[in-house]
């Protein structure tokens, strides 16, 4: 394939992936560098309040970054110990392992259990999610998720949308038990 | 759940849904928001390559159970799980018990699972003191309301916000007003306390997948994430008919799973678990995780050559979403823990005969949840097949053999028609009506006029009628089944008429006799098969290259239902499949094989709708012949709101449910009138029956008929 071809079918499967991610209420921004995520992330919860920020599956030079971030907006971050905050945190900041464009769908492989917290038991869920790791659907990424599922024990999410609901009356209503917003971050990368 | 003793028990049950005006309106705003999702959900997709697809990965896993299963429990073993295998619900729930036991767990957290309503698994745990808390918000609202789930996927469907708020004011000991967003807060609240302090959590699993040993959930709330994660312990149960080969399969099942039954292109969440996880609460960090693995009669049906299907169910719900008698008694009434068509099935294999002897009656065989189905599965077959099974073992009751008799014996059949004639005779109005019910009708048919037998049938008519022609441009053999022949003969009349003028070469065989169906309908095996047989050998010696029937019940039988129920004997299986193919309905002879056009008739554009029978929309995938059909007689069609559900005639079903039959019609006539139309056409003779008698008690103008006699009298050169 040439090198223009790829790049149309990678704006393809971002335009798409956005699409279908907004169709089930996500909000869903384009950012250039890392960087953007932190700042986001860092503004999404506002000055001065006592704020908690749980982001356990970054790298370390990341989280770093993110803390430093936070820290100068008075924020509180975290890496581990959720445990400690079963009855949620503000935010819980993540990075997709894979995107399925036809249900705008983030993939997490968390075997970890910090990080699979970090996921639920946040009021608002931030995924930052490289647009190179987007594929067009979950066949896509059979074998990506083979391989995980074989490196026992694994626990893998699909996370589609916010948390939601509609159990009373038909009414839809987000954040039932997990976040109440979903924010994906596309990385261009 | 299903206590009634027999079918009066039962009807009383349903008379209360039926009451029940928030359950009414709650179920009709979810049967038509649903069609409009699901087939937005489908758009640009294949459905039809999507449910085949499910089927062939199910279907293949059949013969290899055992060893799919032994393959599972080795990976999922080597994976730090333990895979326990439970024959039935005791032993499943027994098995769960003594985990709690061992694992000194007091405080179980659920998230929801159709396995474990299956199996009864709350009231066992409850019964050894342990506190048991479900946390899907409909499974925890109807737990509070200590009742069962009234549809798979949407278990409180029946309740409204102002009874979940007053239950939320309950148990919080504060006044909950009846906002559904802050009662879903509550919610929130309420129940992450509960996951807190849980020892165990228990979910289902709508995936094995052999090759890993994982499990897969399909959720939306994100509880069982919660479930599955905080508690030291996790136990998933989960039915043997849950295994699948490899993720691909999974994958399969996962793209029509949520379209089909909420019309989300996915869940909110899907959670794939490979052995024993990191579990900070746990020792050693190490999650204590069990499979249970559920028979329960599932191995038994795997074997059955027709209920094997069963296997493709992915527990989707959508027979119920689209089954108008579930769409007017709710679950409750219609099923026993397993909801809808498939829970009429599922009911006497889980739970017994007991429980299914009254439900498997309430079908209308309209086969709406068939053309839904994820799996493809023949619903509405299987359903009479359970039927059956139950009468044979059971006991048929008498009306049932009675009729069996009689339509086995063409002769006596029609001369009881013949003198039927003559008994109704001081009741019968001259309008064709009968004016009071004769004995043999029940008072609750009182919702519809009923019609009179004809003076001449029109077997008698045919020897008058039949017209040799030189140069036939094609030969067809007439079937005119019981109503057509014996009570609206003045439809095939028209048909043959509207033939004669376009050099269609007719027989009508005399030794016909009734398709068959009302046998089929009412558990009737072996008669259905005899009644078969005498039809194609009426057939086999006219030459004739289709066999044109006016009536869809009676087409979409000889045609679907014929091969299968002659298929014990090759050669008559033969017979029955040439027979079989040349069975066509009116419209699409008179559309596709004819061609007849425009110029063929002149209109003189009043006002019609069409009433689509259930067996021709679906059971022969008819849609636009008798429309195409309809304007080009010159008449102006207007199409009504759900003009392809059913009209509530369903043969025998309207005399033994009356009240939901005249509930089903009356929704049909108030769409139709709703178009402003004159003329309501329809493609059944049992059809015209039931909307011709029903709009006859509303002093309706409205004139029914057949298509083929709107279109006999705009002939061009009559
Ligand atoms: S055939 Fe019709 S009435 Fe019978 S179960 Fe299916 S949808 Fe319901
Ligand atoms: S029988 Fe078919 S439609 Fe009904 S729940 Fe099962 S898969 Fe879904």
């Amino acid at each position: 394939m040439t090198m223009t071809g790829d790049k149309d079918r990678r704006t393809d499967l971002c335009s798409r992936f956005t699409e279908k991610a907004t169709a089930v209420s996500a909000v869903v921004r384009q950012i250039a560098t890392i960087n953007d995520a932190f700042a986001y992330c860092a503004n999404l919860c506002g000055t001065g309040q006592e704020k908690i920020i749980a982001a356990p599956g970054l790298e370390s030079s990341h989280y770093d970054l993110l803390a430093d971030q936070c820290g100068k907006n008075g924020l509180t971050c975290i890496n581990s110990g959720m445990r400690g905050h079963l009855s949620g945190v503000d935010i819980g900041f993540t990075m997709a392992d894979i995107g399925i464009a036809e249900t705008g769908t983030l993939v997490i492989n968390c075997p970890g259990e910090e990080l699979r917290l970090a996921t639920m038991l946040c009021e608002y869920h931030i995924c930052v999610l490289p647009c190179s790791k987007i594929v067009r659907d979950a066949f896509a990424a059979d074998q990506q998720l083979r391989t995980y599922m074989r490196k026992a024990p694994n626990y893998t999410a699909f996370i589609t949308g916010a948390s939601r609901t509609a159990d009373i009356e038909r009414v839809l209503a987000l954040g039932v038990h997990g976040p109440l917003e979903l924010h994906i971050l596309l990385l261009e990368d | 759940m299903q206590n009634a003793k027999d079918l009066k028990e039962y009807r009383c049950e349903m008379q209360e849904s039926l009451d029940n005006t928030f359950l009414r309106q709650a179920l009709d705003t979810f049967a038509v928001a649903y069609r409009g999702s699901r087939a937005k959900a489908f758009a640009g997709f294949d459905i039809n390559r999507l449910v085949a697809d499910v089927a062939a990965a199910k279907d293949a896993v059949l013969p290899r159970l055992d060893e799919l299963f032994r393959e599972f429990k080795k990976n999922a073993e080597a994976a730090g799980v333990t895979v326990h295998f439970a024959k039935d619900a005791d032993e499943a729930n027994a098995i769960i018990i003594r985990i709690a036991q061992e694992t000194g767990s007091h405080k179980i957290i659920k998230s929801k699972s159709m396995t474990a309503e299956e199996t009864l698994l709350n009231h066992a745990l409850e019964d050894q003191g342990l506190e048991v808390t479900e946390t899907d918000l409909g499974e925890f609202i109807i737990q509070l309301r200590h009742e069962g789930p009234s549809h798979m996927v949407m278990p409180a469907i029946h309740l409204s916000r102002h009874q979940v708020g007053d239950l939320f004011t309950d148990v919080t000991g504060a006044r909950q007003e009846p906002d559904i967003d802050r009662l879903v807060k509550v919610a929130r609240r309420e129940l992450r306390a509960k996951f807190i302090d849980a020892d165990m959590g228990i979910t289902g699993a709508n995936f094995a997948i052999t090759e890993t040993g994982a499990i897969g959930l399909v959720t939306n709330e994100g509880n069982a994430r919660l479930v599955t994660t905080l508690p030291r312990v996790h136990v998933a149960l989960l039915g043997i008919d849950k295994l699948v080969p490899t993720l691909e399969d999974a994958l399969k099942i996962l793209k029509v799973l949520p379209r089909n039954a909420t019309g989300q292109n996915i869940t909110s969440y899907v959670t794939w678990i490979t052995g024993a996880n990191e579990c900070a609460s746990a020792p050693g960090r190490k999650k204590d995780i069990h499979f249970v693995v559920l028979d329960n009669g599932r191995l038994e049906m795997a074997k059955d050559p027709l209920f094997s299907q069963v296997f493709r169910c992915v527990r989707c719900g959508a027979c119920a979403n689209v089954c108008p008698v579930y769409r007017l008694v709710g679950g409750h009434k219609m099923g026993h823990i397993y909801i809808g068509a498939i829970g009429l099935i599922l009911t006497y294999f889980f739970h017994g005969p007991d429980k299914a002897k009254n439900l498997v009656q309430n079908c209308i065989n309209c086969e709406a949840c068939k053309d839904v189905c994820a799996g493809g599965i023949d619903l509405p077959r299987l359903i009479k097949q359970v039927h059956v099974r139950i009468q044979d073992t059971k006991g048929h009751p008498l009306p049932s053999l009675l009729l069996g008799q009689v339509l086995k014996n063409r002769k006596l059949f029609h001369t009881l028609l013949r003198s039927a004639k003559w008994a109704q005779k001081p009741v019968a109005g001259s309008d064709g009506f009968m004016r009071h019910l004769p004995m043999m009708f029940f008072k609750e048919h009182d919702f519809k006029a009923l019609p009179t037998i004809a003076e001449t049938p029109f077997r008698d008519r045919w020897p008058g009628l039949r017209m040799e022609v030189a140069k036939p441009r094609v030969k067809i053999g007439l079937f005119s089944g019981c109503v057509q022949d014996f009570v609206y003969p003045e439809q095939m009349e028209a048909a043959v008429r509207l033939f004669a003028d376009h050099q269609v070469g007719m027989t009508f065989p005399l030794s016909q006799s009734c398709c068959g169906l009302p046998l089929q309908m009412m558990g009737e095996a072996k008669t259905s098969r005899d009644v078969a047989l005498q039809n194609i050998r009426a057939f086999a010696q006219e030459d004739v290259d289709h066999i044109v029937t006016l009536c869809a019940s009676c087409a979409s039988h000889l045609k679907h239902n014929y091969p299968v129920l002659l298929a014990d004997d090759p050669k008559l299986a033969d017979q029955a499949r040439v027979f079989a193919a040349k069975v066509i309905d009116f419209s699409s002879f008179t559309h596709d094989i004819l061609g007849l056009q425009a110029k063929d008739f002149t209109g003189d554009g009043r006002r019609a709708t069409f009433h689509s029978p259930c067996h021709l929309c679906r059971g022969l995938g008819v849609h636009d012949a008798p429309r195409d059909l309809i304007r080009a007689a010159g008449l102006e069609y207007k199409e009504a709101a759900e003009s392809e559900v059913c009209c509530g005639f369903g043969g025998t079903f309207s005399a033994k449910f009356p009240e939901l039959s005249a509930e089903l019609l009356k929704k049909k006539l108030d769409n139709v009138e709703l178009t402003g139309a004159e003329i309501l056409l329809t493609d059944c003779p049992g059809c015209i029956m039931q909307l011709r008698g029903g709009l006859k008690k509303r002093g309706s103008q409205i004139l029914v008929q057949h298509t083929a006699e709107a279109l006999a009298c705009r002939r061009k050169d009559k």
